[in-house]
């Protein structure tokens, strides 16, 4: 009447339990409110990135070294492309964050995931950080064919 | 869910009013480091005579009393109000006394598992004290300040309706063994914990609504709710498990700002 097998893997069954101390604080909740708020905000800044680069005017064959440093040669734009970076790194990174502790089961694999994932965080806001601040769409030593037409306008 | 008898499986032609049999399979997933199977969890199959209104827990006791008396369960009321007898049946957690075997295609094979999450102590019996450990964390009793009234504590109709629904709660388990973030490290309050909460937060008599709030504001508490809704799918009392766990959320963040 009964058949039995142990083919299939199955979890130890008495794997021990142990509730570690309470984390209470409002980093949870302001997370929490962080994504909603920055999502809403994300939707605005990214479809209007997306409207003015691909729709405006020539469109999408308008883009080029000319057309990305007459955008930042605007405190506007520079203002809009920080921010769109800076919001969408860390909705993205706290996304992840979250995504890291559902499903990473070993204290030291979510540690790991972790440093990995705020590593590249790090890299990616300050060097995006320091391109819209310190852009040149005119170094002085660049060749003449590689520069934008507007470099020209002011020389002899 | 009505129960009613559309097609009898197995005997097709059955008098009027009367209960079909049909054999039916169970495939139980056991554990018994007693036996010579040891620390391993194994598959057990065994193919009873049901009829038509027995439920799963019918055919564990068919199995138990006629079959092979070690196999070991909970259940106590055998009526859907004890809970005691929540388990994994085909994959989604159930009571087994109030689920038909008719409901859960008999025609196949129906696994039986232990809840998920909570240390397997024999057969389908777990530790339900981790369980109980959230449970405690929110202090499930009225909390209230001065001088205890000389008679009832008044509540109007709408504000006992409040939280109506989560006074439903047996203390099954079967929300809290269904929610992939309690899996992973049983570190989160589950859903039965936050549903205790509420059931004392919105209660118009309670004054301990300020320090459940500050015990779920926890890193394991309600923020780690991914609205998966398996709570709400699996409770065998049709709580809107995730509903109440989003009126805790929202009180938290009324309260911060």
């Amino acid at each position: 009447m009964s058949t039995t097998s142990t083919s299939s893997p199955l979890a130890a069954p008495r794997d021990p339990y142990k509730r570690q101390k309470t984390t209470r604080s409002n980093y949870e909740l302001y997370s929490w409110v962080f994504m909603r708020a920055s999502g809403v905000v994300l939707i605005v800044l990214i479809f209007g990135h997306l409207f003015v680069n691909l729709m405006v005017g020539e469109g999408v064959h308008a883009i080029d070294f000319g057309f990305v440093a007459g955008k930042w040669a605007s405190p506007f734009w520079q203002v809009w492309d920080l921010l769109m970076l800076w919001l969408a790194m860390i909705h993205g990174t706290n996304g992840v964050r979250t995504i890291i502790n559902d499903y990473a089961q070993r204290d030291g694999t979510r540690l790991v995931l972790k440093g990995a994932l705020y590593l590249a965080f790090v890299v990616v806001t300050v060097l995006g950080t320091l391109v819209v601040f310190t852009f040149d769409p005119c170094p002085p030593n660049a060749l003449d064919y590689q520069l934008p037409s507007f470099c020209f306008t002011g020389r002899p | 869910m009505t129960a009613t008898l559309e097609a009898p499986v197995g005997s097709e032609k059955t008098e009027v009013g009367a209960v079909p049999s049909f054999e039916v399979t169970i495939k139980l997933r056991r554990y018994n480091p007693e036996s010579e199977h040891g620390e391993d969890a194994y598959w057990e199959e065994y193919t009873v005579l049901a009829h038509g209104t027995d439920r799963v827990l019918d055919a564990l006791h068919k199995i138990k009393w006629e079959h092979d008396g070690s196999l070991t369960f909970r259940r106590s009321c055998a009526h859907g109000i004890c809970g005691s007898d929540a388990m994994r049946i085909n994959g989604r957690n159930r009571l087994a006394c109030k689920t038909l075997l008719k409901d859960v295609n008999p025609n196949k094979p129906i696994t039986v598992e232990p809840i998920k999450g909570l240390p397997v102590i024999k057969d389908l019996v777990v530790d339900m004290e981790p369980f109980f450990a959230s449970y405690r964390e929110i202090m499930p009793f009225l909390i209230t300040s001065g001088n205890e009234p000389s008679k009832e504590r008044l509540q109007s109709a709408e504000q006992r309706e409040r939280f109506d629904d989560t006074t439903k709660c047996i203390l099954c388990a079967a929300c809290t063994s269904s929610c992939p973030v309690f899996w992973t490290d049983g570190q989160y309050f589950g859903p039965a914990a936050i549903v205790n909460a509420h059931r004392f937060i919105f209660d118009s008599r309670d004054e301990g609504a300020a320090q459940r709030l500050e015990i779920l504001n926890d890193k394991e508490g309600v923020w780690r709710c991914r609205t998966t809704f398996n709570c709400t799918e699996a409770c065998p009392r049709g709580i809107e498990v995730t509903k109440a766990i989003q009126e805790v959320k929202r009180a938290m963040i009324t309260r911060a700002f």
